[in-house]
């Protein structure tokens, strides 16, 4: 796993009315970005339950990345102001269990930011390569660890 | 006997003989020294059951929310800030509860009297003011109470109930400030050391969830863990299943846990469960000026906003 073509597994999780739509504007913009990222289309940031976060960690995500509007842009206007706090507390929680810090990231990409949301994916890759594959809270069973279904070009 | 238990009584015996209450929920002597156990009081001639003494750990108000009759209940500080907030969950009618508020003390670690006395060696014990007389089959003991007290009793910051009908006891001097130091400490250490003693700390769970069972704000009808459709955490004793058990009951305590210690206490294995909690307490003091339980009107913060709030660090490229 960690040898020099070891490339990390990120979960994405989009929110459907600006990330998502970010996504779509980078692929049909043509711009390049790292393919590590797996996405996982949800209604709002403020859908996300944190149960969501751990369990990809637990399934051998090496990352995870959480996206919505930006605060006061939010499709259900108030959605990702929920979602900011919790993911605030959430964020220091894990980073005081002693997991690596940017295992978990956070950010804000409108519908119209295709760019920046391929940039986003570029920073968050680079960091979660960096630290390396993901080891704490994986869950191993006897037959190895659970991984999430292996990406085409794998 | 002590003032406080002559005092508890006396309320006790007034509000059932009033037929102000069916129950009183309060402590009696356990069958063992050092272990004080609830017990719900129904006539007038069971009052006397009632005592007040250095060991009635037990948080009592997980037995108000779906109690059809009135009750009175027998409440430490930490028992009514988790009252406080089952009455704002809307769990608890307040009008359904008299709260016997008692001024309190601090609750005695027994493990650790049992460590220096040697185990079992005690067969009674007793409590005038601030002594601790322990009787062994010929031997007998006075400490003081106050070097015994349970870690999060010596930094109870609201020791004197939040809320009450009426009050027992004499507020003691001010308490301490809560300086979460034993959170600072914690999280000054390695990232890794953090790590490892979580783990060591998460792998004697043996997953019987007495901790969730104890706590008087775990009362959702179906816990996270039990669901199996879909299953999001494994049921075994697996460390990543735990650990995730752990991380997530902590975190729907936020803004909620009153640190009265009932999952501590209910632990059969000695796991440190407050560490998650106590970290969870603290972000909450720092990040939205909310402790738990203190009033009626504050809303938990995670389930309210503000437009400026502070937000997790972002990618921000």
């Amino acid at each position: 796993m960690e040898s020099d073509t070891w490339e990390p597994k990120i979960v994405a999780f989009l929110c459907n009315w600006c990330s998502y739509a970010g996504a779509d504007l980078a692929g049909t913009s043509r711009i390049q970005y790292p393919s590590n990222m797996r996405v996982v289309r949800v209604p709002c940031s403020g859908r996300i339950d944190p149960l969501f976060i751990l369990a990809s960690l637990q399934k051998g995500a090496d990352g995870v990345l959480v996206s919505g509007c930006h605060p006061g842009e939010c499709h259900y206007l108030t959605g990702n102001y929920s979602a900011r706090r919790k993911f605030a507390v959430l964020k220091s929680l894990l980073e005081y269990t002693g997991l690596e810090e940017g295992r978990v990231q956070f950010s804000w990409v409108s519908a119209s930011e295709g760019a920046r949301f391929a940039k986003v994916v570029e920073q968050v890759t680079a960091r979660i390569k960096a630290l390396g594959p993901s080891k704490k809270l994986v869950k191993e069973t006897p037959g190895g660890s659970i991984h999430v279904a292996a990406h085409p070009r794998d | 006997m002590s003032q406080l238990t002559r005092e508890i009584r006396e309320a006790a015996r007034k509000l059932l003989r009033a037929g102000q209450v069916q129950v009183v929920i309060g402590f009696e002597r356990g069958s063992l020294p050092m272990r004080s156990r609830p017990c719900f009081v129904r006539c007038e001639e069971d009052v006397d059951r009632l005592v007040w003494d250095g060991f009635c750990e037990t948080d009592v108000a997980r037995y108000l929310p779906k109690r059809k009759e009135k009750a009175a209940i027998v409440a430490k500080g930490c028992d009514s800030r988790a009252l406080v907030e089952l009455i704002k969950e809307n769990q608890v009618v307040r009008d359904q509860v008299v709260i016997i508020g008692v001024a309190c003390k601090g609750m005695i670690d027994g493990s650790r009297i049992e460590a220096k006395m040697g185990r079992g060696s005690i067969v009674e014990d007793d409590e005038t003011g601030e002594k601790l007389i322990l009787k062994g089959a010929d031997s007998e003991e006075v400490l003081d109470r106050r070097e015994f007290l349970h870690v999060r009793c010596k930094a109870c910051t609201h020791p004197v109930p939040a809320l009450y009908d009426l009050l027992v006891g004499q507020p003691g001097a001010e308490a301490p400030k809560d300086g979460f130091s034993d959170v600072e400490e914690f999280g000054a250490l390695d990232q890794e050391a953090r790590w490892v003693y979580l783990r060591d700390e998460m792998s004697k769970c043996i997953r019987c969830y007495a901790c969730r069972n104890a706590c008087p704000l775990c009362y959702c009808p179906e816990c996270f863990v039990d669901g199996s459709q879909p299953q999001w955490v494994g049921k075994s004793t697996n460390l990543a299943d735990t650990m995730v058990f752990h991380l997530i009951r902590a975190f729907h305590l936020a803004g909620r846990c009153v640190g009265c210690g009932a999952c501590e206490h209910a632990c059969p294995v000695g796991v440190d469960i407050r560490k998650l909690n106590r970290k969870l307490q603290k972000d909450m003091k720092d990040l939205f000026s909310h402790e738990a339980g203190l009033s009626l009107e504050e809303v938990c913060p995670l389930a309210t906003f503000r437009a400026d709030d502070p937000g997790p660090p972002m990618v921000d490229p």
